[in-house]
């Protein structure tokens, strides 16, 4: 049976890291979630490719913190904050994309 | 001799966000060793740093400042303002010196101000860049000279150096240009010898105070207390809780990797941290460590002028009109195109779909499946006067209101604009130009201060 994401994590969200960055966080709330989509490798860089129509090139880190029981990964902004044609300055409305995700954990 | 612990009040994640002043006192009780705020950010966008206003209001951060240097100045408590007026340029500086003046003059109070300064006069920045001390950042571009010009302002991030300096120099309020956001909070413990992983941990998480809390809020207090080895965060209002994982997850905030956090001399390793319910409200934090390392470096911002903008808003409900909108944006910047093709007015021509992929732009999977029956449609234009901007969003707007597409069946009118006028004057638009990297030998040497006698 899949497993959605929305419920078992309390955090869904994204922000800038920098002007240059968009940083994706997804914050479980029990370490066993958060262990097994760790190690079941859940979000990878696909999976971040596919959400956010971006290439490879364009991922700049995924990495797991135990401590918060949290994924992040973190993106290239397709434009830096404020630049001509950039929708969200902030960059914290860049997380629904993952809101969907379930996982076969 | 185990050595007392040092007491940090930080009072709001953004000074002029506001605080309850139960918070304030409770933390005031707790007597604190200093009293700070960060003030600074560059989520708000290059249009601050660039223009040199501030992104708070001036009412609302007198008020803040107002309550923290009446407590801090009458109990003899530093207080330390980092990122003046946001973007802690020169004007944004000059803009809360005259708030603080203000308040000292109102309030018959006297004391010593230090005023740091974080602007780069762009010869410096020229200079560094010819001895090769200028590395780009998070995959900017190189920096060149004529990008120098081209920008507006630039100003540095300070670390703890220039804070010490003015502490030591005997200043009682302490207002810095850019800082790097944990050196308010962190400086003066690192120099009464407390460890500088700790301290810039913590100051990480109290420069958004309460938003580390549960529940979190950008306009409350928030106090932290270093040890020896140990660092504790508590809220000081009685709604609030710290938990170990409201606490971690905000060290996450804002930040690429939060196990490796760079920032000046150094970075901080957060690989072995460690996080403890100390009571039901404070966490303990442990193990945070700062590897200094490489060559001294602070981080540029800078940004220049793009030109001016106007912007209407509209809307559609109109499914054909819906399902034709790329050809009929095509259309209406192909006409406007046409129409100014003599006069060589260089613009830029800019249309959002709200509905579709205004949050998202680029970046959204759904564009080609919006379940929307309505859209909502900003026209921008940018030019180099604010006349020229309202003249081409003027054109775009009119040509999109009677662009005849196909299948259209409301030959009225496109557009319902919820506005009149429907054009606004957003005036000047500036860009991120400079995000880099610059060598420094001495940490404290770019950011001079000034000491006034209030």
């Amino acid at each position: 049976m899949k497993t959605k994401l929305t419920d078992i994590a309390s955090v869904v969200r994204s922000k800038n890291s920098g002007p240059y960055e968009l940083t994706l966080d997804v914050i479980f709330n029990e370490f066993e979630d958060f262990e097994k989509v760790e190690r079941g490798g859940f979000i990878d860089e696909k999976l971040i490719c596919s959400l956010y129509n971006v290439t490879p090139d364009k991922i700049v880190s995924i990495v797991a913190f135990p401590p918060a029981k949290a994924i992040k990964a973190t993106i290239k902004r397709p434009l830096c904050s404020g630049d001509l044609g950039e929708t969200d300055v902030y960059g914290a409305q860049q997380h629904a994309p993952l809101l969907g995700l379930e996982f076969d954990i | 001799m185990i050595k007392e612990e040092y007491r940090i009040l930080s009072t709001t994640a953004i000074l002029g966000y506001g605080f309850p002043i139960s918070s304030f006192d409770e933390g005031m009780r707790r007597n604190p060793h200093l009293i700070a705020v960060d003030a600074g950010s560059t989520d708000p966008g290059p249009y601050y740093l660039g223009a040199g206003v501030s992104f708070t209001d001036r009412e609302a951060v007198k008020r803040d400042l107002e309550i923290m240097i009446k407590a801090g100045v009458g109990r003899k408590i530093p207080v330390c303002i980092g990122s003046a007026g946001g973007s802690g340029g020169k004007p944004h500086l000059d803009w809360n010196r005259e708030i603080i003046e203000e308040i000292a003059r109102e309030n018959g109070l006297h004391f010593k101000l230090a005023v740091i300064n974080a602007e780069l006069p762009k010869d410096l920045v020229k200079n560094a860049l010819a001895e090769g001390k200028v590395a780009p950042l998070d995959g900017t571009e190189p920096l060149t000279h004529e990008i120098i010009d081209e920008t507006t302002r630039i100003v540095a991030q300070m670390g703890v150096e220039p804070f010490i300096e003015a502490h030591k120099g005997g200043a009682q309020v302490i207002l810095a240009g850019r800082a790097y956001d944990p050196a308010v909070f962190s400086a003066l413990a690192v120099e009464q010898g407390y460890d500088k992983g700790l301290a810039t941990h913590l100051g990480k998480i109290l420069e958004c105070a309460a938003i580390c809390a549960i529940p979190g809020s950008g306009s409350d207090c928030m106090f932290g207390y270093i040890g020896a080895d140990y660092f504790r965060i508590e809220p000081l209002s009685p709604l609030r809780k710290c938990t170990t994982v409201s606490v971690a997850a905000h060290t996450l905030y804002e930040k690429s990797d939060p196990r490796i956090l760079p920032g000046p001399g150094g970075h901080l390793d957060l690989t072995n941290t460690n996080f403890e319910q100390e009571t039901p409200e404070i966490v303990k934090v442990t193990g945070s460590k700062f590897v200094y390392g490489g060559a001294q470096a602070v981080k540029l911002e800078g940004a220049r002028k793009v030109g001016y903008r106007t912007v209407s808003i509209a809307g559609t409900r109109d499914p054909v009109m819906m399902q034709k909108i790329d050809d009929i944006i095509a259309g209406v910047k192909e006409r406007v195109a046409d129409n100014f093709r003599d006069s060589s007015i260089d613009y830029k021509l800019n249309f959002v779909v709200y509905g579709r992929d205004g949050v998202m732009g680029a970046l959204e999977p759904l564009r080609k499946q919006s379940l929307s029956h309505e859209f909502g449609i900003i026209i921008e234009a940018v030019a180099g006067t604010q006349e020229l901007a309202n003249t081409i969003c003027s054109s775009a707007r009119s040509t999109m209101l009677h662009f005849g597409y196909e299948g259209r069946r409301a030959t009225a009118g496109n557009l319902a604009f919820p506005y009149s006028p429907s054009d606004f004057k957003a005036g000047e638009v500036y860009a991120f130009s400079v995000y880099h990297l610059l060598q420094v030998d001495d940490p404290a040497a770019p950011f001079p201060i000034e000491y006034f006698e209030l």
